[in-house]
């Protein structure tokens, strides 16, 4: 009996351990590794190869003193808030619209999804056609007769950014429908009946019983969202390539333009340093709220 | 026993037959008359023995470039390749990953046969010779469209104050002045062109080869800043990218004139216009008869291969040999960067520019003198400016002098 040793808890449940071996190294080097070296390296004077060459905070210095990064800073702040919350309604509205089990729905459906299906560089070129003022909508209005019609987003400084978001929102949109929808599927036909017995008017069930029944869905689609405008990237090469000017560059372009265009890394590692912050500062406490405080409750 | 026999056929299938003398040359040149260029190259390179493996990639030099950077570095190297000679290799040449080729510079004495030698300086790091320039490009060109001029009455400027002058009238007709594709590296490279033109060689090359900030924010920069805020209200209407679009718009007579670098020469004559009667080009802004001369330049990654090593060495040899720079530079509208050839069949732009060449008032190109990095700063800088008309000639200067200031 005394030699009878408990299994240790490192050996318990082993194959399942080794079998995520590789994506717990993958994880560690990867990730976090390649992380830190970038963030190492983002102190250096880095050109075109990386090397220890210390600058201290030099190259953060130069980042937010840069017109360029302020704008993008500002471009994407601009573009996130709008397509958050523009991506969710559209895409909520139309899938309740959908939901209402109308004639066609699968047609509708397909038309809505479609834009999904296509790449954001075809998405941005589609648009950047549809926003010329020589062939596009302004050209098409003032033909009809409207000849003090103007809309050319994608040529002004101002408004260019707006001019990516209708594009950016067209392209996502379907895919929060497509995701809403089956949220909506879920909702059990008894609630509706409830609802409809109790009298409650069907836009208030909307918003008091249905979309709190829907909060897995709307942070599955809330990620996915926000991943999408931390890295757009393709669709401002495509329809602006940051222009007119810089106005519609966003943070991504400046780190690839200067690591790869400029051929400066340090600066690049500084500026996707400044990303990756952003990101966690936003991050962290939401995903404390959101995950950890439930353990507590339950 | 089996498995040492499949490790052996498989090393062998590894090694196989390799083509020793197969190179793989990586470039951007694309366009109609560039393939044409290369295909000289290509020609010339087969006829020695060897393969030329064509590797073009399009999308410009931006696109180029980090390809084929990261392809050096990831070890994984063609067998030459192009880029701008100046320092946009520096850190590679340094790292130890190009082929030194002094052996064969001694040899052929292209110290003596390069004009103007600053090309073959630029291909030099501490004494060793690291590529073959191969062609000169330069940007100080003002391109004029004879039709416009007429079109609006007036006879068809002699210079860039001229040009100014008339500006008005043309505007009247419905117009564009001057025009101008809106990309970063189009408006940084008019700046230069005006400060070059109004501003002088001396002022030029104390900021660009010096970096004096001082001289940067100083009275003489002023004007140069004030005209280029100018110019940017002459181009107002032209909302083209790319610069072969903005020419068009000078052949077609739609605009008065654009400043763009002798490639734009090839636009005018793939269009069939003639110097002198359709258009006309003032080297210099036609106030400092200038160019600078930059170009291409091919680099030759360093391998192990002694065979491949030699066919690298053929081919720089055969890049600078007398009939391959004339029928290469014909085709690509370049000058030739060997001082002693002929080039008869040169059309009279192109006469202006070896005749400007010969008298020595040149100038090194921007990629020469300034770091991929700096060019960067300052295209965001202008192209920033030349878009929004809020930001003064003067908030751009004090900018302009920063990045010089930092520039190292």
């Amino acid at each position: 009996m005394d030699t009878y040793k408990r299994p240790s808890q490192l050996f318990r449940n082993m194959s399942a351990k080794i079998a995520s071996i590789p994506m717990v190294m993958t994880a560690l080097v990867i990730f976090v590794g390649c992380t830190v070296w970038t963030i190492t390296y983002s102190f250096t004077g880095s050109r075109l190869l990386p090397k220890l060459k210390w600058v201290g905070m030099k190259q953060y210095d130069r980042l937010f003193d840069t017109n360029r990064w302020v704008i993008s800073i500002d471009n994407i702040i601009i573009y996130g808030i709008c397509s958050l919350i523009l991506s969710l309604t559209i895409g909520f509205i139309l899938a309740a619209l959908l939901d209402r089990k109308i004639r066609f729905e699968n047609t509708f459906r397909s038309i809505f999804l479609y834009p999904f299906a296509l790449s954001f560089i075809v998405t941005g070129l589609v648009w950047q056609w549809i926003l010329n003022p020589q062939f596009g909508i302004q050209h098409v209005v003032r033909e009809a007769g409207f000849l003090s019609f103007s809309f050319a987003p994608l040529q002004s400084n101002e408004y260019v950014i707006f001019g990516v978001l209708i594009a950016g929102i067209w392209q996502g949109s379907g895919l929060i429908m497509a995701l809403m929808l089956a949220g909506l599927r879920g909702i059990d036909e008894d609630i509706w009946k409830a609802t409809r017995i109790d009298g409650i008017p069907l836009w208030k069930t909307y918003i008091v019983v249905i979309i709190p029944m829907m909060r897995p869905v709307f942070v599955t689609a809330l990620v996915l969202i926000a991943s999408g405008i931390v890295r757009v990237y393709d669709l401002i090469v495509a329809q602006t390539n940051g222009g007119p000017g810089i106005s519609s560059e966003v943070p991504a372009k400046y780190v690839y333009d200067k690591m790869f265009l400029s051929q400066n890394l340090g600066q690049g590692f500084a500026a996707s340093t400044v990303m990756l912050l952003t990101v966690l500062v936003i991050l962290i406490p939401w995903a404390y709220l959101e995950f950890g405080g439930r353990k507590q409750n339950g | 026993m089996r498995l040492k026999l499949l490790a052996a056929a498989l090393a062998a299938s590894i090694s196989a037959p390799a083509y020793a003398t197969d190179i793989e040359v990586t470039h951007w040149w694309t366009s109609g008359g560039e393939a044409a260029a290369v295909k000289v190259f290509a020609d010339a390179f087969d006829a020695t023995g060897n393969k030329w493996v064509d590797g073009a990639i399009a999308g410009g030099g931006g696109t180029a470039r980090p390809v084929i950077i990261s392809r050096i570095i990831g070890g994984e190297p063609m067998g030459a390749t192009m880029l701008n000679h100046g320092r946009q290799a520096e850190e590679l040449v340094e790292a130890g990953l190009m082929l030194d080729l002094t052996e064969i510079a001694t040899k052929e004495g292209w110290r003596d046969i390069v004009h103007p030698v600053s090309l073959l300086d630029s291909c030099t790091v501490d004494g060793k010779i690291y590529c073959v320039p191969v062609n000169i490009h330069s940007w100080q060109w003002l391109w004029l469209s004879h039709k416009a001029y007429k079109d609006a009455g007036v006879d068809v400027p002699k210079n860039w104050d001229e040009f100014v002058a008339a500006a008005p009238a043309l505007e009247k007709a419905g117009i564009v002045p001057l025009a101008m594709g809106q990309q970063a590296w189009q408006t940084n490279g008019a700046f230069s062109v005006l400060t070059v033109g109004l501003g002088g060689q001396d002022l030029w090359t104390k900021i660009n080869v010096d970096k004096d900030a001082a001289a940067a924010a100083g009275p003489e920069m002023a004007r140069v800043f004030e005209a280029y805020g100018n110019a940017r209200n002459l181009s107002k209407g032209s909302t083209v990218s790319d610069w072969n679009q903005a020419t068009n718009m000078v052949i077609t007579g739609k605009a008065g004139g654009q400043i763009m670098g002798d490639w734009a020469q090839g636009e005018f004559q793939v269009a069939g216009q003639v110097a002198g009667v359709d258009y006309t080009c003032l080297p210099g802004l036609g106030i400092q008869e200038i160019i600078s001369t930059g170009g291409d330049a091919f680099y030759f990654p360093k391998t192990d291969d002694a065979e491949k090593t030699k066919a690298q060495l053929e081919m720089a040899s055969m890049m600078l040999s007398k009939e391959v720079q004339v029928a290469f530079n014909l085709k690509k509208g370049s000058l030739p960067v060997r001082g002693d050839v002929d080039l008869a069949a040169a059309n009279d732009c192109m006469k202006k520019g070896l005749a400007i060449l010969a008298s020595g008032k040149i100038l090194p190109d921007g990629n020469q003198v300034l770091s991929a990095d700096t060019q960067g700063q300052l295209e965001d800088l202008f192209v920033e400016f030349w878009n929004d008309t809020k930001i003064t000639p003067e908030a751009a200067q004090a900018n302009f002098a920063k990045i010089i200031g930092d520039a190292d």
